[in-house]
């Protein structure tokens, strides 16, 4: 909210915003699903027009509700979750959160998760005539039992679901692929060769942490999906290596904390970032994210983010 | 007026009152102005490593002199670096979090049990605030040491339990209200899950309203994350499923509307 004209000259000489599938970013900053709702509690305190995106927790056909508690545990640098993709179910979404992010000037990415193909496929169909501009398939969720990671670890399970949702999609689809596999090239190519529009990666780490004074572990769930910045510079190295090896856009997310970590992440080849875990280390991670990566830009000189994007590969 | 207050709060004073209990006092006039019993905030740690923020009780909100006092346990490094803070010192604080006490208007027992006595501190003192004719007891359990105890004399009358039987009845909350033959017509509770647990069957069996506030690990504290439900008997409006969120929907709930695990 700087007033200075001098500043506000300067922040016109630099493009901040971004292409992926022909729509347009107005920054490359979103929020990655599971960490944000979809908006309302956090726009209380964050100026949700100040982000390239929305992209919202998990929705499936049905409600769900989640793993037992506690589902969450700090870890060093990081934290644990097995929230277990507790979400209200594609009818009340439509009624209720794709209104109201329609209230703010920012895109909507509606992250969709399911048991079955035919679960994504009837939460991608209910979204066909609905205002929002991207689906992100979740197929890398490591805390239920069927669906999610299930799909997400078998270049041929990929390459199907990729193909079925895409028959169905209204909309550009993104597949969020899980870091927990031997090669996530392969699994991108699989994506790829699926027919997907993009890619979201990483998704969490698969980990555990046990309680030794009781002996216990921390989480219900025993074990939960590792985040924060713990886990950036893997989420770095598979970026570059999934940029190396597809032509898809990528967006790229894992303990990206500050405007730092989101151009890592878009030198690697990132086209955007999402900040996830880093919202609750800071209600304003996202907003200070895209402000940072503006003074970069300043700072060097580079008229337009697009000309950092990939640029190391 | 938004809220919820976030930013950095001046440390007024600290000091320890018990045995890994500390007693801290913010200057947070934004939180102070608009908080309730039973609300509770959320501290960020300095420590780069320690990620989450660690939601804390109110126990005491002076609106007038902007400050809000918070009694806490040292439960790992994250409170433990709380304890270091000394007057001057900034943390930063997001608050007021959660919906709080609401008021009966009817006797009332105030129950804390280890380190959910501090937030019925602050509730004694709206209650004899906003209901100066209801009578109010305060029946505290304590494993042993006690602290904060000539806080609550200040507010009424006080019945202590404690484990180790040095002070008050030996044994349990519930004992001392038994053995001095107490009755009220709500309960209001802080406290261990085995506690509330108790409670509510004591509250069911006497027909009496009872409020009980809980813990959960919490990540945002915001209600966005869905880290701390409760598992609720009727389902939620906003979450569609038989949950609540403990941050948002709580910490206080009825004690017929939750399923206490």
């Amino acid at each position: 909210m700087n007033k200075n004209p001098d500043r506000n000259m300067e922040k016109a000489a630099v493009n901040t915003s971004v292409q992926i599938c022909g729509i347009t970013f107005k920054n490359p900053v979103m929020t990655a699903s599971g960490t944000f709702g979809s908006g309302e509690e956090y726009s209380e305190l964050v100026d949700l027009n100040r982000l390239g995106a929305v992209v919202t927790k998990g929705v499936a056909n049905v409600p769900w509700p989640g793993n037992p508690t506690p589902r969450v545990a700090e870890v060093y640098g990081g934290m644990l979750n097995a929230v277990g993709l507790q979400n209200p179910g594609i009818e009340l979404f439509c009624k209720r959160d794709i209104p109201f992010l329609r209230r703010f000037d920012t895109r909507i990415i509606v992250n969709v998760c399911g048991k079955s193909a035919a679960d994504y496929c009837e939460v991608v169909e209910r979204l066909a005539n609905e205002p929002v501009d991207m689906l992100e398939i979740n197929i890398s969720c490591p805390n239920v039992k069927e669906g999610g990671i299930a799909f997400g670890q078998d270049p041929k399970a990929v390459e199907a679901i990729t193909s079925e949702v895409k028959k169905r999609a209204a909309q550009p689809v993104i597949m969020k692929l899980s870091p927990n596999v031997t090669d996530i090239t392969e699994i991108a190519r699989a994506a790829e060769a699926g027919g997907a529009d993009a890619l979201s990666l990483i998704n969490t780490l698969t980990g555990m942490k046990i309680d030794i004074e009781r002996r216990t572990f921390v989480l219900a769930n025993k074990t939960g999906g590792l985040s924060g910045p713990a886990i950036h510079p893997i989420a770095v190295r598979m970026v570059y290596q999934v940029a190396q090896t597809v032509s898809l856009p990528i967006i790229g997310m894992g303990g990206i904390v500050t405007a730092e970590d989101a151009i890592e992440m878009i030198l690697a080849g990132a086209t955007a970032v999402s900040v996830g875990t880093a919202n609750f280390m800071d209600v304003h991670a996202a907003e200070k994210a895209a402000d940072g990566i503006e003074d970069y830009l300043r700072r060097h000189g580079i008229a337009d983010v697009r000309e950092l994007v990939g640029a190391l590969l | 007026m938004a809220n919820k207050w976030e930013g950095q709060a001046l440390v007024r004073k600290q000091a320890q009152i018990g045995d890994g209990i500390f007693d801290l006092t913010l200057q947070a006039d934004e939180i102070a102005a608009r908080a309730r019993a039973g609300q509770f905030v959320s501290l960020y740690c300095r420590d780069g490593a320690r990620i989450l923020p660690r939601p804390v009780s109110l126990c005491e909100i002076n609106a007038g002199e902007g400050t809000i006092r918070l009694v806490y346990r040292v439960a790992g490094k994250g409170t433990k670096e709380f304890s270091g803070l000394r007057e001057g010192d900034a943390v930063r604080v997001l608050g007021p979090l959660g919906n709080g006490f609401s008021f009966r208007g009817k006797s009332a027992f105030l129950i804390g049990g280890g380190i959910g006595i501090p937030p019925m501190l602050e509730l004694a003192k709206e209650l004899n605030e906003k209901e100066p004719q209801t009578e109010h007891k305060m029946i505290l359990g304590y494993r042993s040491e006690r602290f904060l105890l000539e806080d609550f004399r200040a507010q009424g009358e006080v019945f202590v339990a404690t484990e180790d039987g040095s002070a008050g009845t030996k044994g349990n909350v519930l004992d001392a209200i038994r053995e001095n033959h107490l009755s009220a017509d709500v309960i209001y509770a802080c406290g261990p899950m085995p506690m509330l647990r108790a409670l509510k069957a004591y509250a069911q069996e006497n027909r009496m309203e009872c409020f009980l506030s809980l813990e959960e690990r919490m990540a945002c504290g915001i209600g966005a994350c869905l880290a701390c439900v409760c598992k609720t008997k009727e389902t939620d409006p906003h979450t569609n499923v038989r949950n609540k969120r403990i941050c948002k929907e709580g910490p206080v709930f009825d004690a017929g509307e939750v399923e206490l695990s």
